[in-house]
């Protein structure tokens, strides 16, 4: 910057013109661009926004990977709606969402405030919290789950003790959903993390002054902490909830690989993976799939027109 | 604090260390909850079978080996190391594809200025939010019609790709915070943009390369869907089918192996975790700020 003050020779200022400028070099600067990220363009024709476009026409036919794929308009959609299986998934997912993702969150945030204060073997306890966050989307973690919420196993035995006797969760339709819900919340690592990086970024300042003027934790929290993270707060709604949504190893392994019992996990691509990969139903199962990313659009369409009302983003800053 | 008296110092001081008490014993209860799964994975393949379930034991009252040695005996006529060696491949090729396709395609979005730049950033952060299940069938189609299913092309395809748009951001947002006059200056020293990224973007971009290598090490290796969608042959299977295969038999007196191999599949993760968690924490914390 400095140099601008002794070169004031020099018009334009403190960018000094690329060796090729130019039209020539702009050009160039175009292919090399485009060279650089060919990979990605070709991932993104092949595997992206081609099957797209073939995954909704399929939508519109009748498929079974055998015989060509047969036009058949909205039949998928209505048979789809009035699919008793169908909506049972719908069912499940739902509940898994809202019961699994505010849980998680909190849990999150909790552990989150309380690592942020400066104490010994911080950094220890955070990477133990993220651990699960990476080992929890195994099969591995899966068998450990069925083996601890079965039938007379540990989760079982701690709740007889608390004179509640439901018999394993594992095999109890009414609860199956529970333990999937339980292993998503152990997972609660990874939002925390984030949650440690917004709440380090909240100025000490603010917390002084508002202990000057006497507010005591709680206001403190609600007043400044809460509104100063509602970013990162934002961020992980969105993340943990689209995630949510499209969960399927853990169903497919903990309760059984049907889903069950009594479609009790039927989470929704555990069905479209049954009506896709077992029944051969690539049209319908299509369907479906689009009908996924209409709700993961609207949901995240809802969260971004409610963050006006609860996310303050600070401009004045820095 | 130099100012006061002593006694109040040493009140605070006692403050302090109840607080710190309470601080400890509030987290020690968490890491308790947090950890007693891993925990009891580890007392628990030391246990006879008919113990696993059973006993409310979180360690072993007697230890034995029978599960593990029972682990060389493979299943259904297949080695235990053919699924660990398939796995390998798949990871450590996944990692490869990842690292060397996104930190080009990052390369051109956050150092070159082309046309079109923004218009493409924009579809490639829109494809972070798309559910994969909606690609699933017509890629599904698209390999089987090319005879590839049963072979780790599928798989690994979109690693070499860069469809994985998390990475890509990653590294754009890393690569966007290296000082500018770095690469001018090797702009004006004559390099061309091939060797200002492998000799100058590249090396600096370490923390966001190797944060983007473990997870997609982790993430292959503990890829579930994939595997179970493309392989067929049990010979090719990863680790995690080679779990559910260990499951679908279904016979309880092999459940002390099926849990000896579930703790041994965890190995590699954990101690790629012990590695490099701060990498990996400090990613997660910046991707998910700098959004």
């Amino acid at each position: 910057m400095t140099l601008v003050k002794e070169a004031p020779v020099r018009p334009a200022g403190k960018r000094s013109a690329p060796p090729a400028a130019g039209r020539r070099g702009r050009r160039r600067e175009n292919l090399a661009g485009y060279l650089f990220m060919s990979p990605w363009i070709a991932g993104f024709l092949l595997l992206t926004a081609g099957p797209m476009i073939a995954s909704l026409y399929y939508a519109f036919t009748s498929y079974n990977l055998f015989t060509p794929p047969k036009w058949v308009g909205l039949d998928n959609f209505t048979t789809m709606f009035q699919d008793p299986r169908w909506q049972k998934s719908v069912e499940v997912t739902l509940k898994y969402v809202v019961v699994a993702t505010p849980l998680k969150l909190l849990l999150a945030l909790g552990v989150a405030l309380l690592l942020a204060q400066k104490r010994r073997g911080q950094g220890l306890y955070r990477a133990a919290f993220y651990m699960p966050s990476l080992i929890g989307a195994s099969v591995s973690v899966g068998f450990v789950w069925r083996a601890l919420f079965s039938d007379d196993a540990v989760v079982d035995r701690t709740q007889k003790v608390f004179g509640l006797d439901a018999g394993g969760w594992i095999g109890n339709p009414d609860y199956v959903l529970y333990a999937l819900v339980a292993l998503s919340i152990w997972q609660f690592g990874a939002p925390m993390v984030i949650f440690l990086a917004g709440l380090k970024q909240v100025p000490q300042e603010l917390y002084e002054a508002a202990e000057v003027d006497g507010a005591g934790p709680l206001r403190r929290f609600w007043n400044i902490t809460l509104p100063m993270i509602s970013p990162v707060l934002f961020f992980n709604v969105l993340l943990e909830s689209i995630h949510a949504f499209q969960v399927f190893g853990s169903a497919y392994v903990v309760s059984d690989t049907r889903c069950g019992p009594a479609d009790a996990t039927l989470v929704y691509t555990c069905y479209l993976y049954q009506k896709g990969f077992k029944e051969a139903q690539m049209g319908f199962a299509s369907a479906m799939a689009w009908t996924l990313v209409v709700a993961v659009a609207l949901v995240t369409a809802v969260l971004f027109w409610s963050q006006k009302k609860w996310v303050h983003y600070e401009e004045a800053a820095k | 604090m130099t100012t006061a008296t002593p006694t109040a110092v040493r009140g605070a001081g006692e403050r302090r260390r109840t607080g710190s008490i309470a601080w400890h014993a509030g987290a020690l209860l968490v890491l308790a909850v947090v950890l007693y799964p891993v925990i009891w994975v580890v007392g628990a393949s030391f246990k006879p079978s008919k113990d696993i379930i059973a006993s409310l034991d979180l360690l072993p009252t007697e230890p034995v080996w029978e599960n593990f040695s029972g682990l060389a005996d493979g299943i259904s006529g297949i080695s235990i190391s053919s699924f660990f060696w398939n796995s390998l491949v798949y990871a450590l090729l996944a990692v490869a594809g990842v690292v060397l396709s996104s930190s080009l395609t990052a390369y051109a979005f956050a150092k070159i200025r082309f046309a079109g730049r923004n218009l493409l950033f924009t579809l490639m952060i829109g494809t972070l939010l798309l559910p994969y299940h909606v690609l699933l069938i017509p890629q599904y189609v698209l390999f089987r019609n090319l005879e590839l299913t049963d072979t780790l092309v599928p798989l690994v395809a979109g690693k070499f790709l860069a469809t994985e748009a998390f990475f890509v951001f990653l590294m754009v947002q890393f690569m966007r915070g290296l000082p500018r006059e770095l690469d001018e200056a090797a702009k004006l020293d004559g390099c061309g943009h091939l060797r200002t990224y492998w000799a100058i973007v590249l090396p600096l971009s370490r923390p966001a390369v190797i944060t983007s290598a473990i997870f997609t090490f982790i993430n292959a290796w503990n890829d579930f869907m994939g595997p179970l969608i493309y392989l067929n042959t049990p010979e090719k299977y990863t680790v995690s089918l080679g779990l559910m295969m260990f499951r679908d038999q279904e016979g309880i007196s092999d459940y002390g192996s099926m849990i000896a191999m579930s703790l041994v599949a965890l190995v590699p993760v954990i101690a790629f975790f012990m590695a490099f968690q701060r990498y990996l924490i400090d990613g997660m914390a910046t991707s998910g700020l700098k959004g």
